[in-house]
């Protein structure tokens, strides 16, 4: 899709203008109903689309993503501009510089057409714990877009994008992807510089795309990767165009599938519509084995005890006093008036939601004297079994495959209630995390749900900063489908 | 289960004001999601050290010196000050 966009910049057949007034107007048409946007840049995309116009007339050459309109999800910075991350704590926040993503993006003359919503501080599977409002999934607007990507996701797939931004702690890119029908990629950790994202759990979060076919993803992925002296944990390894390498020959490579995944609680349609993937896999040439993933089970609660415990650090900084909401409230008093004390406490308590709290409080609590051992120490160790359980996995195949999601999207207020229920969303996504590798997850089929076909992704998990494999394969697996 | 003042306490040490009713809410939550930590005790962690940097990066180092920042970035977060008075950030007495 980017591609053929380009050339028709190239060949002047449509202006990069008319593209931006393309989206922007259908935002104007569907974004009242699907509220996948937080702010519309309509002002500046135009003038961003402009200078690529000038460009292509001039004869210069311009990057194939150039005049390509996207979106950002509302983590990330964008100088002089508003970003919220979801939250009413950072309701009046303006940026003062820009993520090194979008450094990098601007660089190659991308067109932003405005900030999506997401849960907020990205706490979330569904979006619901946006502070702001509630996104649609353009498939079904009865149902969660998937989260906390939600905004980006229902962005691309109701056309108002072509390509947006993500950020993945444990499966915010690619649960909202499956959701909606679309490809999404978490990058393997440390390839793409996290400076100016607003951090949430600052050992597992990764930016990555969400776009309509994984070339698309590929060539986003591409012009973001790569080191960055702002973010020491990016690793020294230079980028590459990786949307060059997608027809790779890989007969003889070996998909593995996880037995633990495919326990007898799996859902019959998904258990179907995945058994038939691996059929499709076979006759690209590539083997399918059973692997095993003995500590797969305990990556749920070792996620919920280390990514609340570094929430509960990042978050720390928001407390009324260098930027964000300040509030000294009368009611709920717990400290003398007038107090710093008391800022701090007033300026949580009507800054942050419920789901943000509880997590801050969780990891306050798994940290606190007397507990570390029993919790986050206990989880460090057992993260590094299931770190080992994929070297010794990768030894045997080069991918494992998995659903993406334990189900197709489901409807508002389905598991608002109880926080275990949504934590139980992110069972197949949170080990890439956890483990550091790469994960994407692309439309594999659908399944019938109350008279509505639903899409559903498959998750494919390449070696420790192999996407270029990983990519190759979900690109002729979608080429082949 | 955790207690009252258990819940009271965390809420403290989080910089987080709870109501009465959030404090039990919060109390019923964290208790929850605790128990269920439990399982983890079922992994054999004896001889296991914990996970250091995930893709094995250690000591990144930079030079020590000054950077010039921009003027627009200084004025930018002095923008989102809450207070402000003569370009410097003004917050309540500690003492």
């Amino acid at each position: 899709m980017i591609r053929d966009l380009h050339e028709q910049l190239k060949r002047q057949e449509i202006s990069a203008v008319e593209l931006a007034e393309r989206y922007l107007k259908t935002i104007e048409t569907k974004d009242g109903e699907i509220q996948a946007f937080l702010d519309v840049r309509r002002e500046q995309a135009l003038r961003e689309a402009e200078a690529v116009d000038h460009k292509i007339m001039r004869g210069e050459t311009v990057d194939l993503l150039a005049g390509i309109p996207g979106a950002l999800k509302d983590n990330m910075c964008l100088r002089g501009e508003r970003t919220t991350a979801g939250s009413k704590i950072l309701d009046n926040y303006i940026a003062p510089y820009d993520a090194s993503v979008v450094e990098r993006l601007r660089q190659v003359d991308v067109v932003m057409v405005g900030k999506t919503n997401m849960d907020e501080f990205a706490m979330g599977s569904s979006t619901e714990n946006s502070a702001y409002q509630r996104t649609k999934n353009p498939v079904d607007t009865a149902r969660v877009p998937g989260g906390s990507s939600g905004g980006s996701a229902a962005a691309v797939a109701a056309d108002m994008a072509v390509w947006a931004l993500g950020s993945d702690t444990g499966g915010s890119i690619r649960q909202p992807a499956s959701f909606c029908g679309l490809v999404g990629l978490k990058p393997t950790y440390g390839r793409v510089s996290r400076s100016g994202l607003l951090a949430m759990a600052s050992s597992l979060d990764q930016i990555g795309p969400l776009t309509k076919t994984v070339e698309d993803a590929a060539i986003v992925f591409s012009r973001i990767s790569g080191f960055d002296r702002m973010d020491a944990t990016t690793a020294e390894s230079k980028g590459k165009m990786f949307e060059d390498f997608l027809d790779a020959d890989l007969r003889g490579k070996k998909v593995g599938i996880p037995r633990e995944y495919f326990s007898e609680s799996l859902d019959k349609d998904v258990r179907s519509v995945t058994m038939e993937a691996l059929e499709r896999f076979k006759s690209l040439g590539v083997s399918v084995e059973e692997i095993s993933l003995p500590h797969a089970a305990f990556s749920l609660p070792v996620y919920y005890i280390i990514m609340p415990a570094e929430v509960s650090s990042n978050l720390a900084r928001f407390d009324g006093i260098k930027y964000g909401l300040r509030v000294n409230d009368e009611k709920e008093r717990m400290v003398a008036a007038g107090s710093l004390l008391e800022t701090y406490l007033d300026s949580r308590a009507y800054g942050l939601g419920a789901e943000v709290k509880r997590r801050i409080m969780l990891g306050t609590y798994t940290l606190s004297a007397g507990y570390y051992d029993a919790y986050y120490q206990k989880a460090q160790k057992v993260r590094q079994l299931i770190r080992q359980d994929f070297e010794r996995a990768y030894g045997q195949v080069d991918f494992i495959f998995s659903p993406t999601a334990p189900e197709a999207a489901f409807k508002f207020g389905a598991k608002t209630d109880d926080p275990l229920t949504m934590y139980l969303s992110d069972i197949y996504t949170v080990t890439a995390n956890l483990a550091g590798v790469p994960a994407v997850s692309f439309p594999i089929g659908t399944v019938e749900v109350e008279g509505k076909s639903l899409p559903l992704g498959g998750q494919l998990q390449g070696k420790w900063f192999d996407e270029e494999g990983m990519l190759a394969l979900a690109h002729q697996y979608e080429r082949w489908s | 289960m955790m207690t009252q003042e258990e819940v009271k306490h965390i809420a403290l040490l989080a910089r987080i004001g709870l109501s009465d009713e959030e404090v039990t809410k919060y109390g019923k939550d964290l208790s929850t999601v605790l128990a269920w930590f439990e399982q983890l005790s079922e992994a054999d962690t004896s001889q296991v050290p914990a996970i250091g940097h995930i893709t094995g990066r250690s000591d990144v180092a930079r030079t020590d010196g000054v950077a010039q920042g921009a003027p627009e970035v200084r004025d930018g977060i002095i923008a989102n000050f809450p207070e402000e008075k003569g370009g410097y950030l003004k917050v309540r007495s500690v003492f």
